[in-house]
Parts: structure tokens; C-alpha cells; sequence
């Protein structure tokens, strides 16, 4: 079984760096790291991978400046190569640039399956998986939290705000993973030095047959008219525990009349 | 009226609209002349609810046999545009089925989707979503350029639902697309996770833990004092990556809003990920071990201290109490 992980490269979620006012974007001139929640969509195509006794997990991803970074920490847990869409078309790519353009990488072979986090660390729009489901015309179950591999077919267990959904669906799929639900595996040393010699394809608009003018700033479909500061929440009061703090939530439960 | 028409995608809860449907035409009739509903289903359910609330029609697609509501529902839209008897503008809930039928819908449209609406606002001849970032501390005003109509996909709990005492709602059928291949995906089973306290998107009083708490065990701390006070357990998005608990328990950005009356937020430091889903709460309570920690920035009470000391303390006192 031949699966396609779409992997993000964000800014250090712990210093996420700060909007540009110029263009209205996010400053990206900080180091890229892997999205922690697509670790668990490398994580899970490994397995499946394994289970169906062969096939290969690829990578596509887009970023500034051929950044690949974090492509080498997924290739360090085991995928064997990776795509690396870069062009200056692509700065200001709304979450639907983006899904045409991954869609484009992808629909150049055919995987059985293709996989992604339910959203980025980031962005978090959510959209893209299933965008990317619809511009490549196939079948998508989303915020899957369980995923068997059978005859041509997936059944997934689907997150729903009651539980879950049984969810059948024919290859080849897109499928969308929620995090938390395998274990990715840490990079062993081997496997980091084996991913500096993995295949990392870099891509132009032009190789993908994107118009510049389709994607970016001038394909995005929407203004951003203002960015304005929100009104802050107030700091109340602030204790040391002494052994007694429990005895002041108490009494402020209490004040609330919650008990 | 800055709109002629908008369409709310309707799901339903309970045998009735879900309250983010409500929620959202509550705001469309500020905007819009005409509310109209669209639902993935026979809509009869809804019918009553949904025009309690201002919606004067439901389009339904009727039964989808298991079909996916994403591919279904946002195809059907995109062929009621086309047809040129669409709306001038779609809101959709941020729940799981609401994006999926966003992101259909946007490229049947070649729309974009404007994501994580907390307020629309009336600008001349448009509608201005509102985007918070940066754990909330940054609003971001957005308007959709494309011919089409603008699609809007809104977090929940950002408006009130409030009925405005009209009948029910007619049940008009709309036409499904034939999506082939892509329409293939089928639900055979749904399964009802059953919990005995109040939902965590609907409780007044929610217990979230969080990394602070050193190990997945230490989880029943939060379960134990949710289920003292009445209230739901909640998480961090670090414990549930982390797998201690399921997603459905998380909390944040990419998670539930959650606006309870009391959020105590146990070894959480306050990520602007977690911030973003709980900030709107009434009151919040921190306890956590380091005092520079940013949930004491939201917090009318802060506890620096240690949760394994501090909770089971309270537990006591509480369960003293009775």
C-alpha cells in the first residue's frame, strides 16, 4: 500500500515569532519544525505501511524558502521520501491555495491512500484535508481515530461529538487523523542519519502546472481588512500555596455560590 | 439589511437543531432578510426549533443512507449556486461535519473559507468575519473577495441563541449532485459514548488537567473533583497528544469552546492554543507550579503550587462538606 502524508513546517509553536503589518501574515524567518500533530499521521501511515506487508510512505509538503527541516525529522522516523513544493507564488496561500497545490503534488502518482492531520498547529483552519479530497475527486473520512486497512477498503472509527461512527470507505481515500491516537515513534540515531540521504523533490508552481497567479496572495480569495488588539482579560488574585490553598478555593467556590 | 439571504448549515442534537445551529441563525437574522437552513438529512426534526429562532425554510437533502454529510451537503450547495437559487452567504458550525461540507463546498465554488469566525460584522454590502490569533490576544478582520458566495465557518458559543417566536419552518427538498467515486464513503454504526455528567461544551462548571499533572494516572484528580462540583473534565491538547485522554476531552484552539461559570484550570501553564478555548469562561481558577505560568495572566484565582498537594486536598474539603 503506497500512502502520501501531507506534513506541515510551523514556526516553534513555543516561540511562534509575530505578524509581519506590511503583508499581514506570519513572520516565517524563524527555524521550522514538524508539526507535532502530523507525527501522528507519519506514525499511523508507518503502521498501516507494515501491516499490508509493503509500500512506501511519501511526504509532500510546502514551505518558504525550500525549507525541509522538519521533512527530515518525518523521514528520520521512517518515510522514504518527501516532496518539497517552494515557489515565491506561494507566500499568502489561503488554506485553499494550499490544498491545490498539495493536491497537484499528490495527483502526479496514485496513492492508495493519502493522510493528513485534522489541522494544523498553526493555521488551524481544518479545511485542508478534505479540500484536497475534493479537488482530487475521492472519497475523505475525517478525524479518524482508528484506521483498518481491509480488501480495497478502510474502515475507520470516526471522532463525533456523541462518540464515534463506523466509517467504510474504498480506496483510495483521504483520511484525516486526530492527534494522540498512535504513538509517533522517537527518530532512532540510525534513522536520523539515514534521512539525510532520503530523496527530497523540490517543486516549482511551474513543475506542477499551478498558475502563479491561481495560488498565493493573487489566487486567495479573501482581504484581510484589520488587525486589532482584543480586549484583554484582567488578572485577579494570585496565592503561594502554604498548605492551605485548598481553603481559599473553597471559599471562593463558595462566594460564587457554585456549591 | 446588508444580505437578501444567507443559509446556516443545520445539525441536529437531541432530536432537535443543535445549539450551534441556533446560535448562528439567531446572528444570520441581523444580516440577512431571509434565514434559511440546510440539513444532510429529512429536516423534520428541526423544522420546529430552527423557526422558533427566524429560519423560514429547511432545505433537506433527505436521507443520505450513511453518506458522508461533507461531500453530500457541500455538493448540493454548490449545485444550488450554481442554479442560481443559492444564498449570498453560507455560516457553518466549526464542528466535524461543518468543515468537512466548507471545505467541499469551497472547491465546488472555488471559494475560500473563511475559518474560526468568532463575530461577523455588517460592512456596506458585506459581511466582515472576525478571526482571534495568537491565543486570542490579536483579533484579525477578514473579508471574502470571490464572485461566489463567502462561506464562514464559526467556533462555537460566539453568539446567543434567542427566539424570535416564529412558526416552523417549511421542509423544501434539495436536489443531491451525483459525486461518484467521492460520495462512496459510508457510516454503518454510530455509537453513543455514554458519560454521567454534563457535556463539556455544556457545563457550568469544568475541571481541565494538563501536563502539571506528571502522569496519565493523575488524571482521576480531575475526574474526581469534576464529579464533586458537578461539572465536566476537560484537557489540555499536551495530555491529549500525549494520549492520556481522548480528543473529544480537549480543550482549546483546536479543540472546544468552552464558556462554564467556573474553569479551573489544574497544571495547565496556558498555552495560547489552550487560552483561546476557555478565556471566555466567567471565572477561572489556576493551580499550577510555576508562578510565571500564563494562565495566571487569565486567572481570578491563582494557586502556585502543586496540583498532587493542592487537589486532593480540596477533594477532602469539598466531600467534608458534602
Amino acid at each position: 500500500m503506497d500512502v502520501i502524508v501531507c506534513v506541515k513546517q510551523i514556526p516553534d509553536p513555543a516561540d511562534p515569532g509575530e505578524i509581519n503589518p506590511e503583508t499581514k501574515t506570519l513572520k516565517r524567518d524563524v527555524k521550522l519544525i514538524l508539526d507535532e500533530s502530523d507525527s501522528y499521521g507519519v506514525e499511523y501511515a508507518l503502521q498501516l505501511v507494515e501491516s499490508a506487508g509493503g509500500g512506501s510512505v511519501t511526504l509532500v509538503s510546502m514551505a518558504p524558502n525550500n525549507e525541509t527541516s522538519g521533512l527530515r525529522t518525518a523521514l528520520a522516523m521512517g518515510a522514504e521520501s518527501a516532496m518539497l513544493i517552494s515557489d515565491d507564488a506561494l507566500q499568502g496561500s489561503d488554506a485553499l491555495s494550499t490544498a491545490k497545490t498539495l493536491a497537484a503534488a499528490i495527483g502526479r502518482s496514485n496513492p492508495d491512500l493519502v493522510m493528513a492531520a485534522t489541522e494544523s498547529s498553526d493555521g488551524y483552519t481544518g479545511t485542508v484535508p478534505e479540500q484536497i479530497a475534493a479537488l482530487l475527486d475521492l472519497p475523505s473520512v475525517t478525524f479518524a481515530k482508528e484506521i483498518t486497512v481491509g480488501d480495497g477498503a478502510l474502515t475507520v472509527k470516526r471522532q463525533t461529538e456523541a462518540g464515534y461512527d463506523v466509517v467504510e470507505c474504498p480506496l483510495p481515500a483521504v483520511v484525516s487523523v486526530t492527534a494522540g491516537v498512535v504513538e509517533p515513534r522517537y527518530p532512532s540515531f540510525k534513522g536520523i542519519m539515514a534521512a539525510k540521504n532520503k530523496p527530497v523533490e523540490e517543486l516549482s508552481c511551474a513543475d506542477l502546472g499551478i498558475e502563479p497567479t491561481a495560488v498565493g496572495w493573487a489566487g486567495g480569495g479573501q482581504e484581510i481588512l484589520d488587525i486589532v488588539e482584543a480586549p484583554k482579560r484582567e488578572a485577579g488574585e494570585k496565592i503561594e500555596d502554604e498548605g492551605d490553598a485548598h481553603e481559599r478555593i473553597v471559599a471562593f467556590l463558595d462566594e460564587l455560590k457554585v456549591l | 439589511m446588508t444580505l437578501a439571504k444567507i443559509w446556516v448549515y443545520g445539525e441536529e442534537a437531541n432530536g432537535t437543531a443543535s445549539a450551534n445551529t441556533l446560535e448562528l441563525i439567531t446572528k444570520a437574522r441581523e444580516l440577512a432578510t431571509t434565514v434559511e437552513v440546510v440539513v444532510g438529512g429529512d429536516g423534520a426534526a428541526i423544522a420546529a426549533s430552527v423557526g422558533e429562532h427566524g429560519a423560514t425554510t429547511v432545505h433537506a437533502t433527505g436521507d443520505l443512507a450513511g453518506g458522508m454529510q461533507g461531500v453530500h451537503v457541500g455538493n448540493a450547495m454548490a449545485a444550488a449556486v450554481a442554479a442560481g437559487t443559492g444564498p449570498d452567504m453560507f455560516l457553518l458550525p466549526t464542528t466535524y461535519d461543518g468543515r468537512d461540507v466548507a471545505a467541499r463546498l469551497s472547491v465546488k465554488l472555488d471559494a475560500t473559507v473563511i475559518t474560526n469566525v468568532v463575530d461577523l460584522i455588517a460592512d456596506g454590502d458585506r459581511i466582515v468575519g472576525v478571526e482571534p490569533v495568537f491565543g486570542g490576544t490579536i483579533d484579525v478582520k477578514t473579508a471574502s473577495t470571490t464572485a461566489n458566495p463567502p462561506i464562514m465557518l464559526v467556533r462555537p458559543k460566539s453568539f446567543t441563541a434567542e427566539a424570535s417566536g416564529g412558526g416552523p419552518a417549511m421542509v423544501m427538498p434539495l436536489a443531491l449532485a451525483d459525486a461518484g467515486a467521492a460520495g462512496a464513503a459510508k457510516t454503518t454504526e454510530k455509537f453513543v459514548e455514554e458519560s454521567d455528567g454534563p457535556k463539556l461544551d455544556e457545563a457550568a462548571i469544568v475541571v481541565s488537567g494538563g501536563r502539571g499533572l506528571g502522569d496519565a494516572d493523575s488524571y482521576a484528580l480531575i475526574e474526581s473533583l469534576a464529579k464533586l462540583l458537578k461539572g465536566a473534565p476537560g484537557a489540555s491538547r499536551a495530555i491529549v497528544d500525549a494520549g492520556w485522554v481522548p480528543y473529544s476531552y480537549q480543550v482549546g484552539q483546536t479543540g472546544k469552546v468552552v464558556k462554564p461559570s467556573v474553569y479551573i484550570a489544574v497544571g495547565i501553564s496556558g498555552a495560547t492554543q489552550h487560552l483561546v478555548g476557555m478565556k471566555g469562561s466567567k471565572t477561572i481558577i489556576a493551580i499550577n507550579k510555576d508562578a510565571e505560568a500564563p494562565i495566571f495572566g487569565v486567572a481570578d484565582l491563582g494557586i502556585v503550587g502543586d496540583a498532587h498537594k493542592v487537589v486532593p486536598k480540596l477533594i477532602e474539603a469539598l466531600e467534608a462538606k458534602g
